[in-house]
């Protein structure tokens, strides 16, 4: 039998915790709104300030009108966004325009705020292919629904930026499920292996549809797993829209500095389900803790701190509100407008060039399509 | 001319596509300074430098998602995937991602991304090196399937391949990388994909089949020959899609036909011509379409290989009991 204990060369218990004790959570504003980190605070002006306020605003009316326009069978897949608009919209307000963002399914807000037409993002959800025709100049891509996929080809992007000599990132999400996939940890290494610049976004809400975050890693932080990897990660509170703010804005920075990828762990909590397709989240959530994270409401808390520097109000509140009404009515009649997709579009665009195969099954469906 | 090995072609097709295109990118597992385990990429990172050539960290699903990023970035990529028997690490990049690409960003992104990869049986690798997985790219729509038997062959479906706007797998089967010599241009030149080549003509028997088994095939059609049998040899060098017009054409003249693979018979591409030919020829069928392939188990271990793999015997007694039908 081995010896004791006695002469162990390494401190596991104490590693673990050298690891961990480097990823404090990044907060600017609490709960109530008051900045409590003051030297980390961004410099948006008061402009800046309320344009994030009214687009957190916009996409929050955006989302319950989703959801009602799901239900009544007028939109098809659909993933609610409550909860994580600060994760959402800060980051992708963080970027610019020749940034390049890989979307999760669920980041259809940052695609919009991106410059993608909302009647796409209807298209989209309604399973048209002109959803992920992506006018030219906007710099996206269609959600991916393969978790971590979006990982390793933002890699792939963000290598081909820096080939280029752009000054421009990649950007990406996935959720706290999504770094359990062998594509999340190609994805960080390649980055870091080829010192690209990308950003990658894990936005923890807590559950991966139903499996809690402590079942998919033994790790206590999932930015801790940019260690590995050899680059930078941070954990930032996901529901300050100013703490995600600042940590994508330098991890920007540090990437078309030629420094490389950074990993950022955003803390945040979607109020709905997974998705309007039958999820039922009071299987696997409680009461309790839907109501311990709607206290930390990103909207409420920025509302907060802006209504305090005299720069929100009931009136400009509801100003965004009736103009996200407006907005989405519009686009609903343009994606209404499109005409239905067909089969001979499918055959007709699966090539740059149509196989024999599929020439003969064009005419097939041309013809049951004009009956 | 020169005299090229299969291999030799495959680095010239690379060696000239990276000249005449800024945008081709050549990348993989060991590609750089060791120039390819099979040495196809030998001396281009010297030639075009770390940033046109370059090694990957070890993992296929991380450079598929490489191909996809960097064609989105306007690139022309030509990933290695190391040995074909790796292709189920990188599964979603080429039929999830890649072959999806043009039709789910509604023509808006497409994939200009050629997969080269060794595969293919008689030379004793280690399990998951030489399976033939040419039925399972096949049946991704979005995709096309090269498989080339010769080094001129090889040279000009690689330039094709590499030019090509959509995402082509391209097969290369390592017992034919030097087994023999050919004359192949040193000038560029194209073979168009999706064009069969019939390598022997003949009357009685059309023999339909690609990669190593085209030589097994046309030392059958040999051995026919001194029977009395004329057997037409037809290459398919494209497998997806096929050269319906050449096999039809050489089926209506023969009455008689027979496909031959390496890969297991279950599905696949000779299942698949046996179909077309059905479809569209069968009044003119004197006997029914025949398959020669291997058992439909996974790729055997050396020991076993040699009695695994479809040879040309195997071929003239299929050949024979068509032709005396």
């Amino acid at each position: 039998m081995a010896s004791k204990t006695k002469n162990l060369q390494f401190d596991a218990k104490k590693q673990l915790e050298k690891v961990e004790e480097q990823f404090q959570t990044l907060q600017i504003l609490n709960e109530e709104g008051k900045v409590v980190n003051e030297s980390a605070m961004p410099e948006l002006n008061d402009e800046q300030l309320q344009e994030l306020m009214r687009r957190m605003v916009y996409t929050r009316i955006l989302d319950q009108r989703s959801i009602s326009l799901n239900r009544q069978g007028r939109l098809g897949f659909y993933a609610p966004t409550a909860g994580q608009e600060a994760s959402q919209l800060a980051s992708q307000f963080a970027l610019e325009k020749e940034d390049f963002i890989l979307p999760g399914y669920r980041d259809v807000p940052q695609m919009i705020w991106h410059g993608l037409p909302l009647s796409q993002a209807f298209l989209w959800s309604r399973g048209h292919f002109q959803g992920g025709n992506i006018p030219e100049g906007v710099n996206v891509i269609a959600p991916q629904i393969i978790i971590g996929a979006q990982y390793i080809q933002t890699a792939g992007v963000a290598l081909g930026m820096k080939k280029r000599g752009k000054q421009s990132v990649a950007v990406t999400y996935t959720g706290d499920g999504g770094t359990s996939q062998g594509d999340f940890y190609e994805g960080i290494n390649f980055a870091g292996a080829f010192s690209a610049p990308a950003i990658f976004i894990v936005q923890n809400n807590r559950f991966a549809i139903s499996t809690p975050v402590s079942k998919q890693s033994a790790a206590k932080t999932l930015a801790q797993k940019a260690v590995a990897a050899g680059i930078p990660g941070i954990q930032v509170d996901g529901m300050d829209p100013l703490a995600v703010y600042v940590a994508v804005r330098e991890a920007r920075e540090r990437a078309v500095n030629g420094e490389g990828p950074t990993l950022i762990e955003t803390l945040t909590y979607r109020y709905g389900p997974h998705t309007m397709a039958g999820d039922d989240p009071t299987r696997y959530r409680t009461t309790d803790l839907d109501n311990e994270w709607e206290k930390k409401d990103p909207l409420v808390r920025f509302r907060k701190f802006l209504e305090g520097k005299g720069l929100w109000n009931e009136e400009k509140e509801n100003e965004v509100i009736e103009k996200a009404k407006e907005d989405i009515k519009v686009a609903i009649k343009q994606a209404d407008d499109t005409p239905k997709q067909k089969v001979t579009d499918l055959i007709s665009i699966m090539h740059e060039e149509m196989p024999y195969n599929l020439k003969e099954q064009y005419e097939i469906y041309k013809a049951k399509e004009s009956k | 001319m020169a005299q090229m090995t299969m291999i030799q072609a495959i680095t010239d097709a690379l060696r000239t596509e990276l000249r005449n295109d800024p945008n081709v990118l050549v990348f993989g597992e060991d590609v750089g300074v060791n120039g390819g385990v099979f040495r196809a990429t030998e001396g281009l990172q010297n030639e075009f430098g770390e940033e046109r050539v370059f090694d990957t960290p070890l993992a296929e699903s991380g450079i598929g998602g490489l191909a996809v990023g960097l064609g989105l970035q306007g690139y022309r990529p030509v990933p290695e995937i190391q040995f074909f028997g790796f292709v189920y690490e990188v599964m979603d990049s080429i039929s999830g991602q890649l072959a999806r690409m043009r039709y789910r960003s509604g023509g808006r992104y497409h994939s200009p991304v050629t997969i080269r990869s060794p595969f293919g049986g008689g030379v004793h690798t280690p399990e998951m090196h030489a399976d033939s997985l040419e039925g399972l790219m096949a049946q991704q729509p979005g995709l096309k399937v090269v498989i080339p038997s010769t080094p001129y062959d090889a040279k000009g479906l690689l330039i094709s391949a590499i030019r090509d706007n959509d995402p082509v797998i391209y097969l290369e089967h390592m017992k034919l990388y030097r087994s023999f010599r050919q004359e192949v241009p040193e000038e560029e030149y194209t073979i168009p994909l999706g064009k069969a080549d019939i390598k022997r003509e003949g009357k009685d028997l059309s023999i339909i089949t690609y990669g190593a088994m085209v030589h097994e095939s046309l030392k059958a059609a040999e051995e026919l020959e001194k029977e009395g049998f004329s057997a037409e040899v037809i290459d398919l060098r494209t497998v997806s899609p096929i050269d319906i017009e050449t096999i039809i054409a050489s089926v209506e003249k023969t009455g008689r036909a027979i496909v031959v693979q390496e890969a297991q018979k279950q599905a696949g591409i000779a299942a698949n011509v046996v179909a077309e030919i059905n479809d569209r020829a069968i009044l003119s069928l004197e006997a029914p379409v025949l398959r020669v392939a291997a058992p439909d188990t996974v790729f055997a271990f050396p020991q076993a290989e040699t009695v695994w793999l479809p040879n040309y015997k195997d071929i003239i007694e299929t050949g024979k009991k068509v032709l005396n039908f």
